[in-house]
């Protein structure tokens, strides 16, 4: 299944590249990635898992970056009869010790307003805020189009 | 609301969704709604992204795969269109006894134009579908799903789209057969159409 795919490659990307620490705070980006655009009329998405390895909640407050002017966090969800809504989340809690997956069909990180086009094999850089004031900038590598996951 | 509140609410709602998906994953079956299934068809009229005109006629002979979207969508629907590229390719030569088609719900923002800079970018072989509002709703009548314009401040043009998001299966009859659910991945899709092409001759 997708979610054991997902976890065997993070640990993999954990044990070949440093990960991202919040300062001295407890928030782990891993497999940051995000699918090219056309142009800029349209949003783009982004995804990642973020990974608490502290003892206490965190909470995502904000997210900026130069490529996009309101990037926010969403959540789609859909229903039993299969249809599918998008729902933007102010903020974003990762419980003690959780790891909370931004990935294609549940949360995302939306790119609204694109200052640029997303362009397959280039990255960007995006900063993420939490509610201690903390903050992570992380590199997003943009993939295909077409791209399914991380390093598909 | 407090933060708190606010962050407990959204750690329900991430546990709401995975529960959501799993249930999901765990039911899928060759046909999820044999109730409403009987009911279900193929009837349009739209154009493609090329420009011509087409109905549900010109897809006979194929094994034809609908689904729905719009192109201002930034998860689902390249999701979906990733899923059904990833197929065609796995496909191989069988993959000339499939027709994908991607319909827009979107007529205020998608014209053939637009599906023509965005669909094919997934896949040569996925056909893009516009309409007028008028045409979109018979079709999606036909179909039995459901579409809906959500306000949205910060989208183009000021809404998103709600839409049903799983991908309808028709035989070369133009018979319905069965639904994939959405997340449903390339590799379960591809292996249930072999099986489906091989058996029809």
């Amino acid at each position: 299944m997708r979610i054991s795919a997902g976890a065997t490659l993070a640990l993999a990307l954990l044990t070949a590249a440093p990960p991202a620490f919040a300062g001295g705070e407890d928030v782990v980006v891993e497999d940051a990635w995000s699918r090219a655009s056309i142009g800029t009329s349209r949003p783009g998405a982004a995804y990642m898992t973020l990974r608490n390895t502290g003892d206490e909640p965190v909470v995502v407050t904000g997210l900026s970056t130069d490529l996009a002017m309101m990037p926010m966090i969403h959540a789609t969800a859909t229903d039993e009869q299969g249809v599918s809504r998008m729902t933007h989340m102010e903020e974003l809690e990762i419980p003690a010790g959780e790891v909370v997956a931004l990935a294609p069909g549940g949360l995302h990180l939306m790119l609204m307003d694109l200052q640029r086009p997303m362009v397959e094999g280039e990255s960007f850089s995006l900063t993420v805020d939490f509610s201690d004031g903390e903050s992570i900038s992380v590199e997003v590598p943009i993939r295909g189009m077409a791209a399914r996951g991380p390093a598909d | 609301m407090t933060r708190l509140q606010k962050g407990l609410w959204a750690a329900v709602a991430v546990a709401a969704l995975a529960a959501a998906g799993l249930a999901a994953y765990g039911t899928r079956g060759p046909d999820a709604t044999a109730g409403a299934a009987s009911s279900v068809k193929a009837d349009f009229e739209l154009t493609g992204h090329d420009g011509v005109v087409r109905t549900e006629d010109d897809f006979r002979g194929k094994w034809t795969l609908v689904f729905f979207g719009f192109t201002n969508c930034p998860d689902v629907c390249p999701t979906t269109l990733a899923e059904i590229a990833q197929t065609m390719d796995d496909l191989g030569p069988q993959a000339g006894a499939v027709q994908p088609l991607f319909i827009s719900v979107d007529s205020g923002r998608d014209q053939p134009m637009e599906l023509a800079a965005y669909v094919p970018q997934f896949h040569p072989s996925i056909l893009g579908l516009a309409g007028t509002p008028e045409q979109i709703e018979a079709a999606a009548g036909s179909f039995k799903i459901f579409y809906e314009r959500v306000p949205e401040e910060t989208a183009p043009d000021g809404y998103t789209m709600g839409h049903t998001s799983q991908v309808f299966l028709f035989d070369p009859d133009g018979t319905f057969v069965r639904l994939y659910g959405y997340g449903t991945p390339a590799s379960e899709i591809t292996a249930d159409l072999r099986a489906r092409i091989d058996a029809h001759g």
